[in-house]
């Protein structure tokens, strides 16, 4: 793989004597989909914690384009291009829709607190203008139509796109979805397939996948990493992780009786 | 009439620090139990400079508010940048404010805690102007992209950060906004009353504050600036019930908590009910 667009390195992280990662890597090829799949517990969300810098990693490093990531702040790696969603969704929930959709926009907007303190005007315009970007960005997830409703009135699906048009918001080169399909059910999930496959082709966007939905992982992942109790333990193509012994044997466990678990 | 001017320009002073907590509390999510503590930072530095050197009022008013700001500053920056839960965080200035309560009654030129008498130079129209000046600039600046940011913030830490949102810059920016302005009310409530001591900033003033901002609403300056007018006026309204004055007062905001949880304006202001009105009558 030459063309990665962020490289995990042997990243390690500990709590107290839990190794919740251990010696993990690997890499996410630029514009495709990575699938990152596992049993419950295996230390898939904490992955992206370790990228997105909610923690630290014990050991190893994390580049993203050949910049390191283990020291920035959380809001400096959004700013490098990483943006994700979350597996219990984290909305601004007395917010309205497009505010939701426009604070990572605001986030970036050049405007000192001085100036907003007394030039009133001015700043309303420039508020326009985020406004509609965010208004286009629903649209491309039709999602448009509740965009001055309240956050926590929109129904679950709904909830999950829009925490998705807000990562996109972020002006993201590289998208981590966290579970985006739990709780959905079959039609659902094969709809949610679709947007994310187009999301990636108009959004221009590298998208990592945490995803429990098997058929859904195989269906639009081009490379499926699969981890188990913190470690590595198979990588490939669809097709080699589908037919990686030790794989069935984590989801389904071992073919014969008798055998102890290494 | 003097009278009722006298409570009303308190009550306007009062306003401006509300106004200064609610930006904090109300629209960026962390408790204070010592905003009292930047109130007074600013009613003694204020006095100071009239008491001692005599200084124009205009220059005691920016002097106070600069060093109601600046303060906000040494408590501010370490328990932000350790991301001190909003809890934590409302203890920690517990104590701010009560170490400069202390600090007022042994340092050499505030008078310790005989107090210190001052001019009386804050007129109606210094209140009211002040008052006005204020919320307009808090008006501009809740408006503008930081009203969103800081609404963020208080929604979901987490998620404001992964928005790209420097969560200690813009939690630290809230808090010296909100000094300042209690700053610019505590040097007008010294030279409305002419008078001040250490023991009038303490936790009593400091819960007062946030009782006013959570009665009038979370995420909203027009329903803490009803709730700070009437909360200043009751007490004096209320004289014909002598020693049942308090019990009222307390049980009046029992009574707003129990039957409106989110406060008489929780999350929308004035314009937005009119708005919604006109609608309808539409």
């Amino acid at each position: 793989m030459n063309d990665s667009l962020l490289e995990v390195r042997d990243v390690t992280r500990s709590f107290g004597g839990i190794r919740a990662v251990d010696a993990l890597s690997f890499d996410a090829e630029r514009g495709k989909i990575t699938g990152l799949i596992g049993p419950n517990g295996a230390g898939k969300t904490t992955v992206f914690n370790l990228i997105t810098a909610v923690y630290r990693p014990t050991s190893g490093s994390i580049r993203f384009e050949g910049v390191d990531l283990t020291r920035k702040r959380p809001d400096e790696i959004v700013r490098c291009g990483v943006a994700r969603t979350f597996q219990n969704i984290r909305l601004f929930k007395r917010m309205s829709c497009l505010e939701n959709v426009m604070t990572p926009l605001l986030a970036r907007v050049a405007c000192g607190p001085l100036r907003a303190l007394f030039c009133g005007p001015s700043v309303r315009n420039e508020k326009r203008a985020v406004q509609e970007k965010a208004y286009s960005i629903m649209e491309a997830l039709d999602i448009a139509d509740v965009a001055d409703r309240n956050a926590f009135t929109l129904p679950y699906g709904q909830q999950r796109k829009l925490e998705v048009a807000r990562a996109l918001a972020c002006a993201p080169k590289l998208l981590l979805l966290d579970e985006p399909a739990a709780g959905m059910n079959d039609a659902e999930t094969e709809e949610l397939a679709g947007t994310i496959e187009k999301v990636r082709r108009n959004f221009d966007v590298t998208i990592i996948l945490i995803e429990h939905h098997i058929s859904l992982v195989m269906s639009i992942c081009t490379y499926i990493v699969v981890m188990d109790r913190g470690a590595l333990l198979a990588s490939g193509t669809p097709r080699e992780v589908r037919e990686d012994e030790r794989v069935v044997e984590a989801y389904l466990g071992r073919r014969r009786t008798g055998g102890k678990r290494s | 009439m003097d009278y009722i001017l006298n409570i009303v320009l308190l009550a306007c002073i009062n306003m401006i620090a509300v106004a200064g907590l609610a930006i904090f509390t109300g629209f960026t999510g962390l408790f204070s139990l010592g905003h009292a503590a930047f109130v007074g930072i600013g009613a003694y530095t204020s006095g100071v400079l009239t008491y001692h050197w005599n200084l124009p009022f205009i220059w005691a008013i920016s002097a106070g508010m600069a060093a109601a700001g600046a303060s906000s500053l040494i408590i501010g920056i370490p328990t932000l940048r350790a991301k001190l839960r909003s809890d934590y965080f409302a203890i920690a200035i517990l104590g701010f404010g009560e170490a400069l309560r202390v600090s007022l009654e042994n340092l050499p030129w505030t008078n310790g805690a005989r107090g210190l008498s001052l001019d009386e130079l804050s007129g109606p129209v210094w209140v009211i102007g002040a008052l006005v000046i204020c919320l307009f600039l808090t008006h501009n600046l809740l408006i503008s992209r930081f009203g969103s940011l800081f609404a963020a913030v208080r929604e979901d830490p987490v998620a404001a950060e992964m928005a790209g949102i420097n969560l200690f810059r813009t939690r630290l920016l809230s808090l010296v906004v909100s000094a300042a302005l209690c700053g610019v009310s505590g040097a007008l409530l010294a030279h409305r009353l002419a008078f001040i001591q250490p023991v009038m900033f303490t936790l009593t003033q400091s819960t007062q504050l946030l009782a006013s901002v959570i009665a009038g609403g979370m995420g909203s300056i027009s329903g803490p600036m009803i709730v700070a007018f009437i909360f200043s006026l009751l007490p004096e309204a209320l004289r014909g019930l002598n020693m049942w004055r308090l019990p009222a007062y307390g049980l009046l905001l029992v009574l707003i908590m129990t039957y409106r949880p989110q406060g008489i304006m929780g999350y929308q202001e004035l314009t937005d009910i009119f708005r919604k009105a006109r609608k309808r009558f539409k």
